[in-house]
């Protein structure tokens, strides 16, 4: 079903949580919220799910107008970050809840909503545990049989705040591929809360980025990766460095480094956002750029090695994070406390005056 | 307030073996001359004229009527501050509303005023030259100096107790598992029996014993208000003293010792409910860590 959201806006006390917005949900779309905590994620999957009401705007789903439709009425499955299960009641009975508090003339027979169950719990590959408690299931088991319970009443629209929050890497992983496969099979549309980007980027069809209440970008994952329409996006994204630049004589300055503009590059001073991949390590300048850098930490991580680098003579707020393939860096044997130059392939600028970015690539230079 | 087990076999640094079992046989005298001592004497006194006594003296119709007015009293006030304590625990923990703080401070009003002047308010305000009470004296209502009195007194004084167990606990189980119920479709009444009645029983069974233990032993604010006629509105404590001032001793106590053995029943099962409730908090602690490790 889809989900249209108008001028939805939420206050508590003087606090504006959500300043109006809307976003359209496409039926069996897979959304997911991606903010830091207080960027009003949550309070908008709870007002799609009418946990909170909303001060303004409106809601549908589908044709039906829902603003005014009270929890019980509109049907979702919704699975809470804390799975709240039910602790008194077996995994079986959890799972059954939401058929045997249907209206009599609606719900299935004892027989029926027991199968109904079983059904459910072969579907998340937990039917040997029926007859426990939650209490004594792991997070992972608990979240799946959350799940199931809020797909008992077969809702079209299932909502999930941070459900993988409280899991490790691994688990986590496996679910979200699990919840994947389950989406794409069942059809259900689903908006989901995270604040992990890589969470965001690899479940969903679109990602819906937010920040003090607000709506920074809506895109898909590849299209939100490779052109990030704000600072903040960009920041929230992750893994770029930042360098801070005064334009003089086709230069950008940072006290004793600098940059060469590129071809079609503003004559501006700003910040020049660049990936963790984007560079070419020397131990020497290059005609290009000319930006010090002394290597504290060698972290090889997994097809990578990652290297931690602070400035030398310029200032940058967070410490620098370049990726190099093995290879690479085994070629060159960097070490610890070695003084390095970093030259960026390509970034994003950001003129101190402007909004949007605007995409640099050096290699076209060279050519 | 579990003691753990292995605390007897360690002493805390600075502690001397000396001081250890000097507080400890401190301890153990002063409980015993202040608690098991009277508490023995109690039902060595009752029994000084012989079980035949004991037994009449608790036949007679005077002190019959007492333990029936007594149990009438608990009957009815432990149903309505079960009813009002949930209540008041459910608005204050699952509602915002100007005023909850305020509340929660009132609801202890109970415990911090003497019970005497409780009862001298009642008095006041039902009394037949009271505020209400005039009004209720030209419809041919008493309220004071007869049952419903000492009943409205005994509600006063207990109300706080089955609120004060269920807040903390409520509180701290928040109110995902009743938005979970909502969603899945509860209605209101569903949600209250299926999902939060299971989650505070324990808490609830404690409070109503506290209750029904206040309710019955209550002496202060029900002097006041029940006028203490003999065979009408006097309740088993009243009697102990009503007899005892009459220089029935014998009497006196064995009335005295149902009240005390009233007490150690409450004691006992309240004992039990503390165990169950530490135990299913071990347990499910226990499989935490099982399940996180």
């Amino acid at each position: 079903m889809s989900i249209l959201i108008e001028n939805i806006s939420k206050k508590f006390g003087h606090f504006q949580a959500l300043s109006p917005l809307s976003l359209d949900i496409n039926e069996g779309e897979m959304i997911g919220l991606l903010g830091p905590s207080g960027s009003g994620k949550t309070t908008l999957l709870r007002i799609i799910a009418g946990l909170e009401g909303a001060d303004t705007g409106r809601i549908q789903f589908g044709d039906r107008d829902v603003t005014n439709l009270h929890v019980r009425d509109r049907r979702v499955g919704f699975v809470f970050q804390n799975y709240a299960l039910f602790r008194h009641m077996t995994v079986a009975d959890n799972v059954a809840f939401g058929l045997e508090v249907l209206p009599r003339k609606e719900r299935p027979s004892p027989t029926e909503i027991k199968t109904r169950v079983m059904h459910l719990l072969e579907m998340v590959q937990l039917e040997h545990l029926a007859t426990r408690f939650p209490s004594q299931l792991s997070g992972g088991q608990k979240q799946r049989i959350a799940l199931a319970r809020a797909l008992a009443t077969q809702p079209e629209v299932l909502l999930l705040d941070e459900p993988f929050g409280a899991l490790d890497a691994k688990v986590r992983k496996e679910l979200r591929r699990w919840l994947r496969g389950l989406h794409d099979e069942l059809g259900f549309t689903s908006v989901f809360v995270t604040h992990d980007q890589e969470e965001a980027l690899e479940l969903s069809d679109r990602v819906v980025v937010m920040s003090n209440g607000h709506i920074e970008q809506i895109d898909q994952p590849g299209a939100l990766y490779a052109s990030p329409n704000s600072r903040f996006v960009f920041d929230f994204l992750g893994n770029a460095n930042v360098f801070d630049g005064k334009m003089n004589n086709g230069r950008w300055h940072n006290q004793q480094a600098n940059i060469v503009l590129p071809n079609g590059a503003e004559q501006k001073d700003g910040q020049l956002y660049i990936r963790s991949h984007e560079f070419f390590v020397s131990k020497e300048p290059t005609t290009q750029a000319n930006l010090p850098l002394r290597l504290i930490a060698i972290n090889p991580i997994g097809a990578e090695v990652r290297l931690e680098l602070t400035p030398i003579d310029w200032q940058s707020n967070d410490v620098w994070e370049i990726d190099l393939p093995h290879k690479a860096f085994d070629k060159n044997c960097f070490e610890k406390g070695q003084t390095l130059y970093v030259t960026p392939k390509a970034g994003y600028f950001f003129a101190h005056d402007a909004q949007q970015p605007v995409l640099l690539n050096w290699e076209t230079n060279r050519v | 307030m579990s003691s753990s087990k292995n605390t007897s076999s360690q002493l805390r640094v600075g502690d001397k073996p000396w001081v250890k079992w000097l507080l400890i046989g401190l301890t153990l005298f002063l409980t015993a001359i202040l608690l098991v001592v009277p508490l023995i004497s109690i039902f060595q006194q009752a029994f000084v004229e012989g079980i035949a006594h004991y037994f009449s003296s608790l036949l007679e119709a005077d002190t019959l009527h007492a333990i029936g007015l007594t149990l009438l009293v608990a009957a009815l006030t432990v149903p309505i501050n079960l009813v009002f304590g949930v209540m008041l625990a459910w608005a204050v923990t699952r509602f915002e509303f100007p005023g909850r703080k305020l509340l929660m401070t009132l609801m202890d009003i109970p415990f911090a005023v003497s019970p005497v002047v409780a009862g001298l308010l009642y008095l006041l305000l039902y009394g037949n030259n009271g505020w209400i009470g005039s009004w209720l004296y030209d419809h041919d209502i008493q309220l004071m100096f007869a049952w419903p009195g000492i009943v409205m007194v005994t509600i006063f004084v207990t109300c706080p107790f089955v609120a004060r167990e269920l807040i903390p606990l409520m509180q701290q189980q928040g109110r995902e598992d009743e938005e979970a119920a909502v969603i899945l479709g509860a209605s209101g009444w569903q949600l209250f029996r299926r999902v939060t009645l299971p989650n505070i029983k324990w808490a609830l069974i404690y409070g109503v014993i506290l209750t029904n233990a206040r309710a019955v032993g209550e002496f202060g604010a029900v002097s006041v208000v029940s006028g203490n006629i003999r065979g009408e509105t006097n309740t088993l404590p009243l009697l102990v003293q009503a007899q005892y001032e009459d220089y029935q001793a014998a009497a006196a106590f064995a009335s005295a010792s149902l009240l005390a053995m009233l007490a150690l029943l409450t004691l006992l099962l309240k004992a039990f409910i503390e165990w169950r409730l530490e135990r299913s908090i071990k347990l499910e602690s226990d499989k935490e860590k099982k399940t996180t490790a």
